[in-house]
């Protein structure tokens, strides 16, 4: 026996799942909703991708290059995840400065400064968005409208999405009903067919990118389920109480950043809690908050906010709230 | 739906390379090492003295007290020395070494081919033939069985549990065994019924060894009592508490034994020594050792006397391929690599896992980008993420609330951690840590 024997503690094997193959299906289950972006608001949302992707995954590699020195990480692909989901939060119209400007704050202020991947307490792109939409309200509230797939890049014609035409309506005084008339239907809703940010209108695709992930096992139903559960039943309360003036749930659940915010934002590893019960807890929060700033809020969307305020619970249930262990307080009949 | 333990495990490829290979009597060796500790508990006293003739089943080691094993001679021949010997674990210990002229059996061992079903002893004497003969827990744990055999006072065993399971990949030695020597195993447990006076016993198999579950199925219809099921395939289901779980519902409490739920379970390769020792008089001194892996030429299963050199088994299973980059004393999720095969085939060895270099390594560690993977995994429902923090960090006392002792080193954890992190290495340095504080703190 010439070689010398390879001596570790057990296991021996291990699994053929990596951080870069969890990224990587993340990205293939973004790939439906890039198409319709697509296909609904034209070249702007392929520049808009390309922008965010490129300047986030720049930012990371400068940061670990020049400031923290470390080995190089940008092939994880998480950059790339966060470049994307940044660009899906946003319009298609948006000018590439406060993209870039954007990305800089997901990646350098949100994600960089607290060590990297792995520690940071807060969503880096949802860090981004917010910064962008508190920086540059106009720019970040003119929404395109679904022209189709020749629709230019700055030239995109824009109008208000339909959470902004009811909110606006509601405050003015409009009954619901006639609203309803100056919105989208919900057929056109399901399919995509309505302004707002370029990856969250089409919820058939976020859908399928859902199943894909759950097949994939990335993520669990926990978080998505119990986020839009929650907002289902707490709008149809208000709904039932008075239908004039609150919309109804199938209109919250299709309208805005919902199944994109609690698909793809909500479930993020790193600031997600780590067991099923702290999960249903921390989604049953994020659908209240939502509900909460739609309906009585400033701004006519609130997943972004609500998912950053619940993500700063997650340290303390990850603390306090304890999975059931095996053996313990059993009771065997 | 096929039954198996609700919390977490995992499914890694089974490689059952040796599955259809039927066990092989290996031959006598020229000299044995029988190491005077190869069970849980106190280490066997030597009872031969150096240039004592021996016989083959032959007493030559005395279990002390009740947690520990009687050793006998697996061969016969004279006693060389009385010395230390690294055994797999690398640890020195007390052997027994002996040069083997023949092989000469004790007149009082019933060679025959016969299998006598019809169980003469009374379950008293069922028990101390078990301490006599030197019976341990064949699964890899070596707990000596008249200990599960004798219930307390105060307590009741409802039911026996006959594990077939052997989920660890690559391991045929009890597939092979259930589908050879099936009957005996039927009696075997029949006998264990009796020595614990119940009148039911749960054998289960993982589904990925329909031929055995057929066999083993259609065997035990003319045994009183004994049901055969089928399990999903899920490692680590072989682990006593999942297995308890998976079959019957009940939930081992943390720190209890099986006892407390009113199961014993026992592994089929122990079911089979205890058959030969109450039925036909035979100690242990031989099992089955699976002895596998990619690139072995020859892999098989093997019939070994224990204190067989494990150069030897290997020579036997075609020779040491020339990539071999790991040797596993066991299964690979929860076996013990080598550091040389200079060491001696014990009781607990069920198989030898020979990896090509190219699958010995670790992958590189990366951050926890906190996937919650392992807490699913974890049959146990800890959180290994958090155990490793705590432990890294020295936070023993934080670690202890979190059950850290609960950890049965199962591997699940590590197996699935997307970023390769050593979780489990992690864990057992703080469970060691808890447990030396537990005892110091005992002691106060």
């Amino acid at each position: 026996m010439s070689n010398l024997l390879n001596v570790s503690p057990s296991p021996h094997l291990h699994g053929k799942e990596s951080t870069q193959k969890l990224m990587l299906n993340v990205v293939l289950a973004l790939i439906p909703a890039f198409i319709t972006s697509v296909f609904y608001f034209g070249t702007g949302a392929v520049i808009v991708t390309v922008i965010s992707v490129a300047s986030c995954l720049l930012f990371e590699y400068l940061i670990q290059r020049f400031i923290l020195k470390r080995p190089l990480s940008i092939t994880d692909g998480s950059a790339l995840v966060t470049g994307i989901l940044l660009a899906f939060n946003l319009p298609s119209n948006i000018p590439v400065l406060i993209i870039i400007i954007g990305s800089f704050i997901s990646i350098a202020v949100a994600k960089m400064t607290f060590g990297g991947l792995g520690n940071n307490p807060f969503n880096p792109a949802l860090v981004g968005r917010v910064f962008m939409l508190i920086s540059f309200p106009v720019q970040m509230t003119s929404w395109p409208l679904p022209k189709g797939f020749g629709t230019g890049y700055l030239d995109a014609v824009t109008g208000a999405t339909p959470l902004a035409v009811i909110k606006e309506g509601i405050k003015n005084g409009e009954p619901l009903s006639q609203l309803m008339d100056k919105i989208p239907t919900p057929s056109q809703m399901f399919l995509g067919d309505m302004g707002g940010s370029m990856g969250e209108v089409a919820a058939i695709a976020l859908i399928i990118g859902f199943v894909y992930l759950l097949w994939r096992k990335v993520i669990t139903w926990h978080i998505p389920v119990s986020i839009i559960g929650t907002m289902a039943i707490f709008t149809a309360i208000l709904w039932f109480v008075n239908p004039e003036k609150n919309a109804d749930p199938g209109f919250h659940i299709l309208a805005g950043g919902v199944l994109l915010g609690a698909i793809f934002m909500a479930t993020d590893y790193v600031t997600s809690p780590m067991n099923p019960k702290s999960m249903i807890i921390y989604g049953f929060g994020i659908g209240l908050i939502t509900v909460i700033i739609r309906v009585w809020g400033a701004y006519p969307e609130g997943v972004s906010f609500a998912i950053l305020i619940m993500n700063a619970f997650v340290p303390l249930m990850n603390t306090y709230i304890k999975p059931k262990r095996f053996g313990e307080e059993v009771q065997n009949g | 739906m096929l039954k198996t333990f609700p919390l977490g495990g995992v499914h890694p490829p089974e490689n059952k390379l040796t599955a259809d290979i039927p066990i092989e009597y290996l031959s006598v060796p020229e000299s044995v090492i029988i190491p005077v500790s190869q069970h849980i508990g106190s280490p066997a006293n030597p009872v031969v003295n150096k240039g004592d003739a021996v016989r083959t089943g032959q007493l030559i080691a005395a279990g002390k007290g009740f947690i520990s094993a009687n050793i006998h001679s697996p061969v016969s021949g004279k006693v060389n020395k009385i010395d230390f010997a690294s055994d797999s674990t690398g640890y020195k210990q007390t052997a027994i070494f002996i040069d083997v002229e023949g092989d000469e059996w004790l007149d009082t061992i019933d060679r025959s081919k016969e299998i006598i079903r019809d169980i003469k002893l009374s379950p008293e004497e069922i028990v101390k033939k078990c301490f006599e003969s030197g019976i341990v827990g064949l699964g890899g744990a070596t707990f000596p069985s008249h200990v599960k055999l004798t219930v307390q006072s105060g307590k009741k065993c409802e039911v026996l549990i006959i594990n077939g399971v052997e989920c660890e990949p690559y391991l045929t030695a009890d597939h092979r065994l259930m589908l050879e020597k099936g009957e005996e195993i039927l009696t075997g447990a029949t006998i264990l019924m009796k020595a614990l006076n119940v009148d039911r016993a749960m054998i289960g198999i993982e589904n990925n060894k329909p031929d055995a579950i057929a066999h083993i199925t259609k065997l035990a219809t003319s045994f009183k009592g004994i049901s055969v099921y089928p399990l999903k395939v899920k490692y680590p289901q072989g682990a006593e508490k999942q297995l308890i779980k998976a079959l019957t519902g009940r939930e081992v409490p943390s720190g209890r034994l099986p006892l407390d739920v009113g199961a014993v379970v026992h592994n089929v390769g122990t079911a089979f020594a205890v058959y030969e020792a109450v039925q036909k008089n035979k100690p242990l001194f031989e099992r089955v050792v699976t002895v596998t892996g990619k690139s072995l030429s020859k892999p098989g299963n093997y019939m070994v006397r224990t204190g067989t050199s494990l150069a030897r088994l290997i020579e036997a299973a075609g020779g040491l391929p020339d990539d071999t980059g790991k040797i596993i004393n066991g299964g690979p999720m929860m076996g013990k690599a080598l550091n040389n095969t200079d060491v001696p085939v014990v009781k607990g060895m069920s198989g030898v896992v020979i990896f090509p270099a190219g699958e010995s390594l670790r992958d590189e560690i990366k951050p926890c980008i906190r996937c919650a993977k392992c807490v699913s995994a974890c049959p146990l429902n800890l959180e290994p993420f958090l155990l490793m923090t705590l432990s890294e960090k020295g936070l023993f006392e934080r670690a202890e609330k979190e059950r850290i002792t609960d950890c049965m080193e199962c591997g699940s954890c590590s197996f699935t951690c997307p970023a390769s992190r050593p979780l489990l290495d992690y864990i057992r340095l703080g469970k060691s840590s808890v447990i030396k504080m537990a005892r110091a703190r005992n002691l106060k």
